[in-house]
């Protein structure tokens, strides 16, 4: 997905986990994405720059399809699809 | 027949055998009972449960000690006991750096650095840890040298006493073993 794509794209959850280190983000991903169902958009907003590669690699381990990350000034936003 | 029949016995118990050595869990030897040390275990205790694996801490020797209360105080300790309880560090607030210590200066300042850079404690680590179902088992023979009682432990949700065996069989069941 280009980065416009992944800028438009119609967010279900949000998870804001810059106030935490690793393994906060993906713990927090790991909470929210049991709140949503299948096919929904999810993003995590990181400040963690680990967070980049973890959360894909998650992802595909947990059956989520990993959409591509946004940079923004000081944090990162991933985008995942729920399996 | 009879031939078959033991073949077949003996395909299922190796089949067993497989399926008992795939479990999606991880086995975490916990020795150490250093402030970086404990901090990597639960680092990566916490982030197996995210992967949904079954976790199982198994604190023995200098670990045994990050896991005192330093609010509880038992009584009835022999004069070797209340030695260690003196030297050992009270609690996972009061656990040092393995490296650069510097007289307790150099865990302060790292203290202060996790805080200012979001990285959770040792002891949000440890409730956080409760919380997502990690569980805790700590070995008995560790304590009992060490003179420390489980009444001075801390209050966690799955914390049991137990001896090498149930380290060992956990740890055969897991996909995932390692020592810290």
């Amino acid at each position: 997905m280009t980065q416009e794509e992944l800028q438009a794209l119609a967010v279900n959850k949000s998870v804001d986990a810059r106030g935490t280190a690793c393994p906060g983000p993906l713990l927090e991903a790991k909470k929210a994405i049991g709140t949503i169902g299948s096919g929904d958009i999810m993003e995590v907003l990181s400040a963690d720059e680990g967070t980049k590669r973890d959360i894909p690699k998650w992802a595909n381990k947990k059956g989520h399809e990993y959409l591509g990350t946004v940079e923004e000034s000081g944090f990162f936003k991933i985008y995942l699809k729920k399996g | 027949m009879e031939n078959i029949e033991k073949q077949i016995k003996e395909l299922q118990e190796k089949v067993s055998q497989l399926e008992k050595g795939t479990k999606d869990q991880l086995s975490l030897v916990i020795f150490s009972g250093e402030l970086d040390k404990l901090l990597a275990a639960l680092i990566i205790a916490t982030g197996a449960t995210a992967m949904d694996m079954k976790v199982k801490l198994f604190f023995t020797f200098w670990a045994t000690a990050a896991l005192r209360d330093k609010k509880k105080k038992v009584s009835g300790k022999d004069f070797m006991s209340k030695m260690f309880a003196i030297m050992l560090p009270k609690g996972s607030s009061k656990v040092k750096l393995s490296k650069m210590n510097m007289g307790g200066m150099g865990t302060s300042m790292m203290k202060n650095l996790m805080k200012k850079k979001n990285v959770a404690s040792l002891e949000e680590m440890l409730t956080t840890a409760g919380e997502l179902g990690v569980e805790i088992n700590v070995c008995e023979m560790s304590m009992d040298l060490m003179g420390i009682k489980k009444e001075e432990l801390i209050v966690y949700p799955n914390l049991n006493i137990c001896g090498v065996a149930t380290f060992l069989v956990d740890a055969e069941e897991s996909k995932i073993q390692l020592f810290i």
